[in-house]
């Protein structure tokens, strides 16, 4: 990178934030959703990289928060918000979700995708966090990237143009 | 079972699986490319998801896995990995058409698609064929899954299973090659993921307690 901003990159059932110039990252996601949560004026922004969307379904005996949506979530709003955003003026947008490979069985761990993001649209409604843009299903992997200073969220995906939403 | 606790001597036993299985998938991919086919000694990694993608080069990059879930006695899953060069180069052995790609925007894709299915197929039965006649436990693979895409969301899919019970997974990783002195590279990757029931099934198959 030419200029003087960093990236921050966010692994899976991970979350982070970040503050203008910096940029935050998370790549691979294929069922696993990206949540990302800003505050517009403050540009400070987090990302979230949802594995599962249950913590009631673990069978962990010591839970990792990071990796559920219905935990991941809240974690990632208390980490903002102590870091200076506000929670009136919190926005998200969210990506991912896919269903990588088409299963024959029904078996609910390979709807997972689609669950992720029901769970994550959910949890986010919840705490009345409006989504203002999402790219999510299909069958593709996406690594997405987003900017605080300007709030786009870049997306890619193998062998396509990068888009921003 | 403590995933962070294997003991030297159920390492040593998960590394002969996975090096009697690639063995075997080394000599019917060599029988079927008419070539000779190397492998390498395996390694089993107790790791955390980030590092699972930093052994096939990072979540971002781009590879052809063929997905196998394994039903029986001790149920997991198995990957069986290619770079995309690498697949475009088995398609085009088995297709006998040199300009093949996999990104191009070619209608007839079903034959390489079909090609690479019945790779996986062959490769990862003999692999699966292998690891049963060893431990005496059934197990039979599921039709392949075949994906070209990220390889944090492809192999993402084989860690849902285990992600409800622990951060990290055993791996067995074996790599199989061409000879070093060809131009022409073939290397391709087996993951073998067993589910978290299996591992005590394993070892008691082949003698070993969980508290050895």
């Amino acid at each position: 990178m030419s200029d003087k901003s960093n990236i921050i990159k966010v692994g899976i059932a991970d979350l982070n934030i970040v503050k203008a110039p910096d940029k935050i990252r998370t790549s691979g996601l294929g069922s696993c959703v990206g949540v990302v949560i800003y505050d517009a004026s403050k540009k400070i922004a987090g990302l979230s990289h949802v594995l599962l969307p249950d913590s009631s379904a673990t069978k962990q005996v010591k839970l990792n928060q990071y990796k559920y949506a219905d935990t991941a979530i809240p974690s990632l709003v208390d980490l903002l918000l102590e870091n200076g955003a506000r929670k009136f003026a919190l926005k998200a947008k969210i990506a991912g979700g896919a269903q990588m490979f088409q299963f024959n069985s029904g078996s609910d761990i390979m709807r997972i995708g689609p669950r992720n993001t029901e769970a994550v649209e959910q949890k986010l409604m919840e705490l009345k966090i409006p989504i203002i843009a999402l790219d999510v299903g299909g069958n593709v992997g996406r690594t997405i990237e987003f900017d605080p200073e300007t709030c786009d969220l870049n997306i890619r995906k193998v062998n396509k143009e990068a888009f921003i939403i | 079972m403590d995933y962070n606790k294997l003991t030297f001597k159920q390492k040593d036993v998960l590394r002969e699986i996975g090096n009697i299985g690639a063995g075997n998938a080394a000599t019917s991919l060599s029988t079927l490319l008419n070539k000779k086919i190397e492998m390498n000694v395996p390694s089993v990694n107790i790791i955390g998801y980030d590092e699972i993608m930093e052994l096939i080069g990072g979540p971002d990059e781009v590879i052809v896995g063929l997905m196998f879930r394994i039903h029986g006695e001790a149920p997991g899953t198995v990957y069986f990995i290619l770079k995309v060069e690498e697949a475009e180069y088995l398609v085009r052995q088995l297709t006998n058409d040199p300009n093949f790609s996999l990104f191009d925007d070619i209608e007839d894709k079903e034959m390489a698609f079909s090609a690479l299915h019945e790779i996986g197929n062959i490769v990862t039965g003999s692999y699966l064929t292998a690891l049963s006649d060893f431990t005496k436990i059934n197990m039979q693979p599921s039709v392949p899954y075949l994906g070209i895409d990220m390889a944090g969301a492809i192999l993402t899919v084989g860690l849902l299973e285990i992600s409800q019970l622990t951060d990290y997974a055993i791996i067995i990783d074996t790599e199989i090659k061409g000879e070093k002195q060809s131009k022409e590279g073939i290397k391709g990757n087996f993951f073998l993921l067993p589910d978290p029931e299996s591992f005590s099934k394993i070892f008691k198959a082949l003698g070993i307690n969980d508290y050895e």
